[in-house]
């Protein structure tokens, strides 16, 4: 018998921690990592609110965003493959093709 | 119980959250949120989403992280160069995220009696369990939402594959 509110907080740490690291790092998988992080942590408030509620209907909205995860992962990784065969590198600063 | 459940892994969980943020090598980055998504399957468990903390262990763990270490080490990604970064980000984006984590943090807690509490392995409805329930509703009330997907994905491998072929 723990508050449902315990559960909300630790997503709430998960997703500022997960803002911090996405504005932090340079490497561009770094920061797709940190993204990964924040939609875990959104994940966990779903499954919190489905308990409370005693609906299945969050549940089924975690399973969406898993497979939408999925799928951004596969074509997001495919992006950074295609951005380092062209220009060499990981850094997000280094890539300023649409800056100049 | 729970509650040695919860502190555990929700410990773990921040601790794996932290380190992936401190960690200047990808990998080791990658290695970290690994461990958040197993302590954050226990929570579901612990949650009565049994079949999401299993989803959670084979998909997000097995399946995405796997690609993820599988780039990094096929780019040879090396340990990040300290830059300046934006300054914008520095002075406004870690403020904004204290004040997010200060915001909800004390709505959560204000609101902690209104949002009840939870039972270890409690199931949603009595009568069934959670994958029958879950899996009843996937496929009547949201058979074509569930089909679109399976579209999705196959568009999305389809993509891969042409972004990260190689250029005649």
């Amino acid at each position: 018998m723990i508050p449902i509110a315990y559960y909300l907080v630790l997503a709430a740490v998960l997703f500022s921690i997960g803002i911090g690291a996405f504005l932090i790092k340079r490497n561009v998988i770094t920061i797709f990592i940190s993204i990964e992080l924040m939609l875990n942590a959104v994940n966990l408030t779903f499954v919190a609110f489905a308990h409370k509620w005693h609906q299945v209907s969050g549940q089924i909205f975690v399973f969406f965003v898993m497979v939408v995860a999925a799928a951004e992962a596969a074509v997001g990784l495919a992006i950074i493959i295609a951005i380092f065969r062209t220009r060499q590198t990981l850094n997000v600063d280094e890539i300023d093709l649409m800056n100049s | 119980m729970q509650l040695a459940l919860f502190l555990i892994f929700g410990a773990l969980a921040v601790a794996g959250a932290l380190n992936l943020l401190f960690q200047r090598h990808p990998i080791n980055s990658a290695l970290s949120l690994v461990v958040v998504m197993m302590s954050l399957a226990v929570l579901y468990w612990s949650l009565g989403a049994e079949f999401l903390a299993a989803a959670q262990v084979i998909v997000y763990s097995g399946a995405i992280m796997v690609l993820f270490v599988f780039v990094i080490m096929l780019l040879n990604a090396g340990e990040e160069k300290r830059t300046s970064g934006s300054r914008a980000a520095y002075n406004v984006g870690i403020p904004g995220a204290a004040a997010i984590l200060c915001l909800l943090t004390f709505v959560f807690l204000s609101e902690r009696d209104a949002l009840g509490t939870a039972n270890l392995g409690g199931r949603l409805s009595s009568t069934v369990d959670n994958i029958a329930e879950l899996s009843q509703v996937l496929f009547t009330k949201l058979l074509l939402p569930f089909e679109v997907t399976s579209v999705l994905i196959l568009v999305a491998i389809l993509g891969a594959v042409v972004l990260a072929r190689k250029e005649q």
